[in-house]
């Protein structure tokens, strides 16, 4: 998506004295609506499709609910403010957990890089803890830390931070030796290879690894919402699924997209910027 | 007066479970000031080794190493390496790269930044100072290499290929261009590479090593006779061709006398 936006901006302003040229980019932009306009008329039919079968009683109405009745409901919870409370309570559990996990992550891979025995030592406690299912803490962390919103952060983060930790310690370590041994010939020490070559050359592996890691933070959270909360958009959904509120539940989860969309596509504007610096 | 550089039955060995690969054996040889030295041989002998081992960035198994007579133990500030690639990082400028070195060792004063600043206008880089390095031709990037490594003022500087990395066109005008400027600079050199006619054209004495365990097989003076030495007037004097087919000889006698697997990783 990112390059395809790119190209377009290339393509503004191409060359005027070429035909073939203008031909060439009338025919790719043709083909970028075309692409635009059927991802939208597909999400239109189906609504109407949904709405229509609900309506005529072909399926369910009180099992698939409709989207006008998720509309209703929309409206119900915006005016009754419901809503703002539990997006914003799932919302700020999955940014803490999230900037915990970055902030946390980089400092383990740093250490791990700082001390290759210690990455030796560790290396089969975090092989085990990355492949565990991470779900299955959740119950335990409940216990341990009671049901409350700093148990739902810590949840989010058990699903992403072994992985970031692995991920940014395999980064660390693949740096080119070459760069490292130029920052010891100009008499630096490994204090100076992590801060001039180590972090700054691994800024791009960071940003993947935060993108990767926003996705991961929001299925934690929600897990420990289903197990744990008395608000949030996972409180919502399992509470709506106990007493059959089909829009309530429904409506979560389309908020629940548009948040990972929203937090995904603020990633992609911190990516962007730092293109543009470097 | 006393050599800028001593080395004295220098042995080195590398080190696996495997077993011990010797690299180096009772080399010795001085450098005097204002002195550029090549070293040839063939490839995986041990030549870079050599550079590192003066460097500091690895110990000699046994031998001494004396810099302007005092001992050398570890990596001295009188000492500039330059390496294969430029290594400039494409997360900064060219100014900020050509002042990494002063960075590190804490010397970024207004003086060392004016040095810096008629340097990259001497060598042509001004109006690139605020590029990135991936924004200059490869010769322009081993010149600013070079800045960086003469930014710290070293009194020695050790070479390690630093052309091989060059296409052949840029590589006789670069190593013409940087050869002069060390020259024009007065410091001494200590150049490793597996080019003999770059060797010869740069340097007043080749030492040929040979193939692993590195010894020194031979020490060949070179001086020409020109009003207008430098490094491409050499290549067209007459007197090359001799001293190539010289060192050319010596390589490939060590070949006949010492037949055995040719090492295959690169040192």
């Amino acid at each position: 998506m990112n390059r395809l936006n790119r190209d377009r901006n290339r393509q503004i302003n191409p060359d005027p004295a070429s035909t073939g040229q203008e031909r060439f980019v009338r025919r790719l932009r043709r083909h970028r609506i075309t692409v635009q306009a059927v991802r939208i008329l597909i999400l239109i039919l189906f609504l109407l499709l949904w709405e229509i079968c609900a309506d005529r009683g072909i399926i369910d109405s009180f099992i698939f609910c409709s989207p006008s009745r998720i509309f209703l409901c929309l409206r119900d919870m915006v005016a009754d403010r419901s809503i703002f409370l539990h997006t914003g309570v799932t919302l700020y559990e999955t940014i803490a957990s999230f900037l915990l996990v970055t902030a946390i992550g980089i400092l383990a891979a740093v250490l791990l890089w700082c001390s290759r025995s210690l990455s030796e030592i560790l290396e089969p406690y975090l092989v085990v803890l990355n492949s565990l299912p991470k779900s299955a803490l959740a119950p335990l962390l409940i216990v341990w830390l009671g049901a409350a919103p700093a148990t739902i952060i810590v949840a989010g983060m058990s699903v992403a931070i072994f992985g970031s930790i692995m991920n940014l310690y395999t980064c660390f370590t693949t740096v080119d030796k070459e760069k490292i041994k130029l920052i010891r010939t100009l008499h630096g020490n490994r204090r100076h290879a992590l801060f001039k070559v180590v972090l700054p050359s691994s800024v791009p592996a960071v940003i993947s690894n935060m993108k990767v890691n926003i996705g991961l933070c929001l299925v934690g959270v929600v897990i420990g919402e289903f197990l744990a909360a008395r608000n949030g958009l996972g409180y919502l959904i399992i509470y709506a699924s106990q007493v059959f509120k089909m829009d309530w539940l429904i409506l979560s989860i389309c908020l629940l997209c548009i948040m990972a969309m929203a937090l995904y596509a603020v990633i992609g504007v911190v990516e962007k910027m730092y293109r543009k610096r470097f | 007066m006393t050599p800028i550089l001593e080395l004295r039955n220098i042995d080195y060995s590398y080190h696996t479970l495997d077993g011990e690969t010797k690299a180096l054996s009772n080399i010795s040889f001085t450098l005097t000031k204002g002195e550029f030295v090549s070293v040839v041989g063939p490839s995986g002998c041990g030549k870079s080794t050599l550079l590192s081992l003066i460097d500091g960035l690895m110990q000699p198994e046994s031998g001494e190493m004396l810099l302007k007579g005092q001992p050398l133990t570890e990596n001295s500030d009188q000492i500039g390496y330059m390496l294969q690639h430029d290594h400039l990082f494409e997360w900064r400028s060219i100014w900020r790269n050509v002042l990494l070195g002063a960075e590190i060792s804490r010397r970024l004063t207004p003086e060392t930044k004016r040095h810096a600043k008629a340097m990259l206008e001497q060598y042509g880089l001004k109006q690139f100072a605020r590029s990135k390095p991936s924004e200059l031709s490869g010769g322009m990037r081993q010149r600013a290499a070079l800045i960086r490594t003469l930014l710290m003022e070293p009194e020695l500087l050790l070479l390690d290929e630093p052309f091989s990395a060059l296409d052949y066109q840029t590589r006789l005008t670069v190593s013409d261009d940087i050869g002069q400027i060390i020259r024009r600079s007065g410091k001494t050199a200590l150049l490793v590479t597996h080019d003999l006619s770059e060797a010869v054209s740069l340097a007043d004495r080749v030492i040929i090593l040979t193939r692993r365990p590195a010894r020194i097989a031979r020490i060949i003076p070179v001086t020409f006779d020109l009003a207008d030495d430098t490094p491409l007037a050499r290549r067209n004097a007459p007197e090359f061709k001799t001293y190539f087919n010289e060192i050319w000889k010596e390589l490939n006698r060590d070949e006949q006398t010492e037949p055995g697997p040719k090492p295959a990783d690169k040192s």
